[in-house]
């Protein structure tokens, strides 16, 4: 009697534990009470991760609008899907192409940008195919027809991915998938299926050249061995948009992000951040509006 | 070598100083494995004692495929579960997608072969005599069948032990489900994955020391209380 006494209170004592801890895990946070729509999601592209911004406007979010933010760490491809399913409220990516694609197959509500700053290619300072200052489309074809450089794409269906593609055809490259194959056959091109801040680790370790945003590479820089080799034509601009995913659960504070990310406040912030810590913006605000390159 | 000395000391340091980022961390981590481990051992123990006591036909299959779903990924596991749980998915009316609750749910998935096949292997290495001694006891089947639990009781804790260690260890299952997000779905290893891919290695080498840590005073503790009986 004693013993079955004994095992139904371990039992009992066991399912405690068991219902606790997944019901404690989810009115954790400061005791808040965690329901699903009291948590806003962002699908964010991962320059804008790994430079820290997020990181540093999560609490300001937080506090103004009351709610728990999450920040999806992806490439804009991956955040991209996620919306399409709705898993996620709202999209922070830089793939303008593909943005609009989303928001014409009613996905998403609209396109605002907020911020924007210019890829660049960069490489180690030995320059071994000899493009420094060239115009992206003639670098990208000196690449090609030489293979004496190395080149590592995220290869990631990131918004730097899509630019890199980009940058392939105005070279003259349509067909990427031709490209990827010759040059990885051929030992010159390599894909990393990696985030914006690893790539550019993967870069600095095997002296090769990668395109990256200017944002991720100076919050990088001193750990790496790279220098910019091409910085300079409109091809290499990257807006950074934000936009309300049309599945979402939780449209008005979705929206709240995008008033959050254009008022003028946090502009103002976004323009100043990195200013102290790497002497250069990371990040240039522009409100809402299409820069002009 | 000097990043190995530096995770060291900065796995001591965040111990000592409480740092609340990683007092958060490891207590999720260890909620969710413990979760899952309590939950797997459950459905495990019981059902492994159904199993091994019966005969029918198709149970070597079965404990075949028991065995080969040792081998299953983590993100395999983690993808099947996003894909059940996602909004756009059949179970997405629970909203379970992106929680520590779909964490649970996966890691239990993951460790339940595991701890099958152990406790199946654990029972049928109980001498026979005992089955059949309790049976012309008086026995019936439940009982009989807590009767060799009994009698294969450290080779069954041992299955949980190795269940717990394959959840609190894994990562990709855990980052596909939960979205490591900070304060509410991030863990151990989803950290130390988040931090070497920003090239924090001393950190991210912290953090797995902490990790191992906490593994061992788990066994520990199962141990003193095996060794009690």
């Amino acid at each position: 009697m004693k013993k079955t006494i004994h095992g139904l209170l371990a039992l009992l004592l066991l399912a405690a534990l068991v219902i606790g801890s997944i019901g404690c895990s989810q009115s954790e946070d400061f005791g808040k009470a965690a329901t699903a729509e009291s948590r806003l999601r962002v699908a964010t592209t991962t320059s804008l991760y790994d430079t820290g911004l997020w990181t540093y406007l999560e609490p300001k979010f937080e506090k103004e609008y009351n709610v728990q933010l999450d920040v999806y760490y992806a490439g804009s491809g991956q955040a991209i899907e996620y919306g399409k399913r709705g898993d996620v409220d709202v999209l922070t990516i830089h793939d303008k192409p593909n943005e609009l694609k989303f928001i014409s197959d009613n996905y998403g509500v609209g396109r605002v940008p907020f911020a924007y700053n210019y890829f660049m290619i960069v490489g180690p300072e030995s320059d071994p195919a000899g493009i420094k200052n060239m115009t992206p489309e003639d670098a990208f074809k000196r690449l090609y027809e030489s293979g004496s450089g190395k080149f590592i794409s995220r290869g990631d269906n990131s918004g730097t991915h899509s630019k890199e593609k980009a940058i392939w055809k105005a070279a003259g490259h349509a067909d990427y998938a031709a490209v990827k194959s010759a040059g990885s056959a051929a030992g010159w091109y390599l894909d990393a299926g990696s985030g914006m801040g690893p790539t550019l680790q993967k870069a600095s370790e095997l002296s090769a050249y990668t395109l990256t945003d200017a944002g991720t590479f100076l919050a990088y820089k001193s750990d790496l061995q790279l220098v910019p080799i091409v910085d300079q034509g409109a091809i290499l601009l990257n807006v950074y948009s934000a936009i309300v995913c049309t599945k979402s659960t939780s449209q008005d504070m979705a929206q709240n992000m995008v008033t959050f990310l254009t008022s003028p406040e946090i502009q103002e912030l976004i323009g100043k951040y990195g200013v102290k810590d790497y002497g250069l913006q990371l990040f240039t605000p522009c409100a809402g509006n299409e820069p002009a390159s | 070598m000097a990043e190995l000395w530096q995770a060291l000391k900065d796995a001591i340091h965040l111990i000592v100083s409480r740092d609340p980022e990683v007092i958060d961390i490891t207590w999720r981590s260890l909620r969710v494995s413990a979760a899952s481990t309590i939950l797997a051992a459950l459905i495990c123990i019981p059902l492994g004692g159904l199993i091994s006591f019966r005969n029918f036909w198709g149970k070597r299959l079965l404990i075949n495929i028991i065995q080969t779903l040792y081998s299953v990924p983590t993100v395999c596991v983690g993808l099947f579960v996003f894909l059940m749980l996602s909004r756009a998915g059949p179970l997405g009316a629970f909203h379970l997608f992106f929680t520590p609750t779909a964490m649970v749910i996966a890691q239990t998935l993951l460790i339940v072969p595991v701890m099958l096949g152990l406790t199946i292997s654990a029972l049928s290495g109980v001498d026979k005599t005992i089955k059949d001694t309790t049976l012309s006891l008086g026995a019936n089947e439940f009982q009989a069948i807590w009767a060799i639990i009994k009698e294969a009781r450290f080779a069954i804790v041992a299955g949980v032990l190795l269940g717990f260690g394959r959840a609190i260890s894994e990562v990709g299952a855990a980052w596909i489900v939960g979205g490591n997000f900070a304060g509410y779905t991030r863990v151990l290893t989803t950290a130390i994955s988040l931090y070497s891919q920003q090239g924090l290695f001393a950190l991210a080498m912290a953090l797995g020391i902490i990790l191992i840590t906490m593994a061992l005073v788990v066994n520990i503790a199962v141990n003193v209380v095996q060794q009690r009986r």
